[in-house]
């Protein structure tokens, strides 16, 4: 018997010895980038989520594209434009020559057939869980199924000739141009939408589902990289399409993106060479990322607003003066200082600095627990003041890496100030959100916003252009400038008019900004050229891969 | 025999009934809803609020669960809310993964576990019993995940020496006929990706199969102290049968049944040990999915996935059952 136990030992042994050797790597010219999850489909008009973006970015252009690591825009599929007088008309020039990933020609008539595509959606096309963008941007479809939806923004394409294409709009509207930048509006293959079943789909119990092949088999785009294989759980794996036509050309030969669903768990793998990078980075594993002489930190610039709700809808947060008493209450510097590893800057309004219309200007709320108490007392209440406060569990988001600790800091600073707080949480999603959104969740509430395209409208518009029952509020001279904002495609014009919006908006405090973040990627060093995109929505056709 | 599995069989009617209702309250006992999971953090209330309203979210539970009962019987498990596809496409993508998973551990804890056991039994008392105690005391006492984590701190992030993500190197392309890698691997004849898929798999089932093989090793341990000492084992030694085969034809066999029985029900809990050892090495099976469906309040998944690993638990029990009688002669079912 001992002669079989120590075989036993000597095989497993042998196994491990066998099995152990230098873990997995990458190939030269093969990036493995650690995301947080699959993709949902890749059809990128009909998702929303960053994790799809992520790969559609790659596979897709767009007519316009973002300046790398800004949120201006340029050209892309789109070589110029025009806009008419009365900023209906887009006329779009298109680059020649270029092709889809199924040989077919990249030209006006694809230009207006992903248009018209979307414009005609019908069905479970139209739920919010399809086309949130497009809904978002657009407001509604050429025969509307829901009153909920809007008079479309989209009237028609016209292609001239082969690379003209002319878009023209129900009515002017700014976001418009710079929302084309997003992945949801990018070019797909109008043959291989059609040959793989790319408008067929299905709502199952509220769930909206492409029952074609093309989401998930034939995604094809103009790209510099092509659509090769996913597997679910495992990887989507891109190549270089070697008949890319533009500027934007790729250096790798292949791509591969892997979910990896915690933080730990994408910084291990880069640790033990699973993969080459990983976004959403946890600000505490920076120190051990950068104390790892082989991995380095990159910046994503600040493209998000963290805030504390203030909801007006409940007294005394109705009164202008106790708004203010808790914008001075608030030690913001404290809390950017301590909690976010210098990785934030202080925030004095509900939009990111170098955003068209931020305004530097604005009335400023300095930590002042006297000026606070005094506001209070002018309100005519008797000290302290009792509110309740939210803040969520079980999360982390890249504006809010502990919310625990922001609002901790924030309850004793407010104290200070003539509250009294009473404390109250609740996990992430989907109570929390819930509660926020539905405007339950206190006088006031710990929540931010990360941008999605370079649009103010995206930051102020979202917040404050419609009733929110989160902020509880209405303010017609709020509302009527962000409907002109909306509505006005002079760039100068625009500027000025979200200047005075921002003004506006930090008079009447609607909450109190506190936080920009920079969110982080750890990677390789030998990953070289990698740009990370304000709106995360980063590109994989720079980067290159160095020596070991 | 025959009868005996039909009336199992049977039993599984009220058993499964009885975990849908489970399941189904359980589920929606939790705060929150699908919808806002749905729609994400940009829903507006009333946009909650239509969904709720147009897929009865809003109706009374026994509707909710009557119309539940209806689609189930239709073979529908539902469509999950987080990744968009049906339940019973993600099972038979991710069970798979799962079954090699719990195989692999339970083929560690077994082949590790008897022997452990067997040593320890046969030097009663000495330094090794002591040793198998402390050993199965450990692997009893940490959890799964912890024992998780540190193993792929050492072996995966510090030595390199073993992966500790995933089922497979993903930069290797390689055919999946069947979704069970090794068997793909062996059947294809690609040995190199057989011997990636086997490192994938060493640490996630020395993490699950570490409570098993403390049981089974106990258990064995238990169960050969108490054989040793019966009267034809003494009357086997007597007739002056080499010890090998005392061992072999009469203490291991009759200590067999009771190890059996720790084997059959360790299967639950390496099915349920999935849960936090696939979240920690991000492995894409069954365990890990669940564990994103509580999450995500992905009402389907929880409901699909939780009575597909249930029907199959009673089914592995069921096998058990039967495999009792081959080990053991006595045992007749009627």
């Amino acid at each position: 018997m001992r002669g079989i136990a120590v075989k036993i030992a000597l095989l497993l042994a042998a196994c491990l010895v066998t099995l152990g050797v230098a873990g997995s790597g990458s190939g030269r010219g093969t990036l493995v980038f650690g995301g947080s999850a699959d993709p949902t489909y890749l059809d990128p008009a009909l998702v929303s989520d960053g994790e799809s973006f992520r790969v559609t970015e790659q596979i897709y252009e767009g007519l316009v594209q973002l300046v790398p690591g800004k949120t201006t825009i340029k050209p892309e599929l789109a070589r110029s434009w025009k806009i008419s007088k009365d900023g209906k008309t887009y006329t779009f020039f298109l680059r020649r020559g270029v092709k889809f990933h199924d040989g077919t020609p990249f030209n006006a008539a694809a230009v207006c057939a992903n248009f018209n595509r979307w414009f005609n959606f019908k069905g479970p096309f139209q739920d919010a869980s399809a086309t949130f963008y497009y809904q978002s941007i657009f407001t509604g479809f050429r025969r509307n199924e829901s009153k909920d939806l809007g008079k479309p923004l989209y009237r028609s394409c016209r292609a001239r000739g082969a690379a003209t294409a002319i878009i023209r709009l129900t009515r002017t509207n700014g976001p418009f141009l710079p929302s084309l930048s997003l992945s949801a509006f990018a070019m797909q293959s109008p043959t291989a939408m059609r040959r793989y079943g790319a408008n067929q789909g299905e709502l199952r119990s509220g769930v909206f589902r492409p029952t074609g092949s093309y989401a998930f088999e034939h995604p094809t785009g103009t790209g510099p990289f092509r659509f090769v294989s996913w597997k679910v759980g495992e990887k989507v794996e891109l190549a270089e399409y070697k008949g890319y036509k533009g500027d934007n050309k790729a250096k790798l030969a292949r791509v591969i993106i892997r979910p990896i669903s915690t933080a730990t768990g994408r910084l291990q793998a880069l640790q033990a060479g699973e993969v080459n990078a990983y976004d959403l980075a946890d600000p505490a594993h920076l120190s051990t990322i950068r104390s790892n002489s082989s991995l380095k930190v990159i910046n994503r610039p600040s493209f998000n607003v963290a805030y504390v709700t203030i909801n007006a809808a409940k007294p005394p947060m109705d009164k202008l003066n106790v708004r203010k008493a808790v914008a001075y209450g608030l030690d913001r510097n404290r809390v950017v200082q301590s909690f976010y590893a210098g990785r934030a800057v202080v925030a004095h309004e509900f939009m990111p600095p170098g955003l068209l219309g931020y305004n530097p200007r604005v009335t400023k709320y300095p930590f002042n627990p006297e000026r606070a108490k005094s506001l209070l007392r002018a309100a005519g209440l008797t000290l302290p003041v009792e509110i309740d406060f939210w803040y969520p569990t079980n999360i982390s988001r890249p504006y809010m890496p502990n919310p625990k600790l922001n609002f901790e800091a924030f309850a004793a600073s407010l104290e200070q100030s003539g509250f009294k707080v009473n404390a109250h949480s609740a996990p992430w999603r989907p109570d929390y959100v819930a509660k926020v959104n539905e405007g339950s969740a206190g006088h006031l509430n710990l929540i931010g916003w990360s941008g999605d395209y370079g649009d103010p409208d995206n930051f102020v518009g979202t917040f404050f252009q419609d009733y929110n029952p989160q902020f509880g509020f209405r303010n017609a001279r709020i509302t009527r400038l962000l409907n002109q904002g909306e509505a006005e495609f002079n760039l100068k014009k625009r500027a000025a008019i979200y200047r005075a919006v921002n003004r506006e908006i930090m008079n009447f405090v609607p909450g109190v900004p506190y936080a920009h973040t920079r969110p982080a990627l750890g990677m390789q060093k030998r990953v070289q050229n990698y740009i990370a995109s304000p709106t995360g929505s980063d590109r994989f056709f720079p980067v290159s891969l160095g020596g070991q | 025999m025959l009868r005996y599995v039909v009336r199992r069989l049977l039993l599984l009617v009220p058993i499964l009934f009885g975990l849908s209702v489970l399941v189904f309250f359980w589920v929606r006992a939790l705060p929150g809803s699908p919808a806002e999971s749905l729609l994400g953090e940009r829903a507006t209330p009333e946009l909650v609020q239509a969904y709720k309203e147009r897929y009865g979210l809003n109706d009374p539970i026994y509707k909710q669960y009557w119309s539940q009962v209806k689609s189930w019987s239709k073979g529908d498990l539902g469509t999950s809310v987080a990744t968009h596809r049906p339940v019973w496409e993600e099972i038979k993508d991710r069970f798979p993964a799962t079954i090699e998973l719990a195989t692999a551990a339970l083929i560690f804890a077994v082949g590790l576990g008897i022997p452990i056991g067997f040593i320890a039994a046969k030097r009663y008392g000495g330094p090794v019993d002591h040793a198998s105690l402390f050993v199965s005391l450990i692997g009893i006492s940490v959890p799964v995940f912890v024992l998780g984590i540190i193993l792929k701190y050492l072996f995966s992030v510090r030595l390199g020496w073993l992966p500790g993500t995933g089922r497979i190197d993903v930069t290797i392309t390689a055919e999946h006929p069947t979704g069970f890698y090794v068997v793909d691997a062996i059947i294809t004849g690609d040995w190199a990706t057989l011997k990636d898929v086997l490192k994938h798999l060493v640490l996630p089932a020395i993490a699950l199969g570490s409570i098993p093989l403390a049981i089974v090793a106990r258990i064995t341990r238990a169960a050969v102290l108490d054989v040793q000492n019966e009267d034809y084992v003494r009357t086997a030694r007597a007739k002056g049968l080499p010890p090998f085969i005392v061992d072999r034809r009469h203490v291991l066999r009759n200590a067999a049944l009771p190890i059996s029985t720790i084997i059959g029900l360790q299967v639950g809990l390496l099915l349920s040990g999935a849960v936090l050892t696939e979240t920690v090495f991000s492995y894409p099976g069954m365990g890990r999915w669940l564990a994103e469906a509580i999450f995500n309040r992905d009402y389907s998944v929880l409901q699909g996935g939780i009575l597909f690993v249930a029907f199959v638990f009673v089914f592995v029990n069921l096998a058990v059952d039967l495999v009792y009688a081959l080990i053991n002669p006595r045992i007749r079912y009627s």
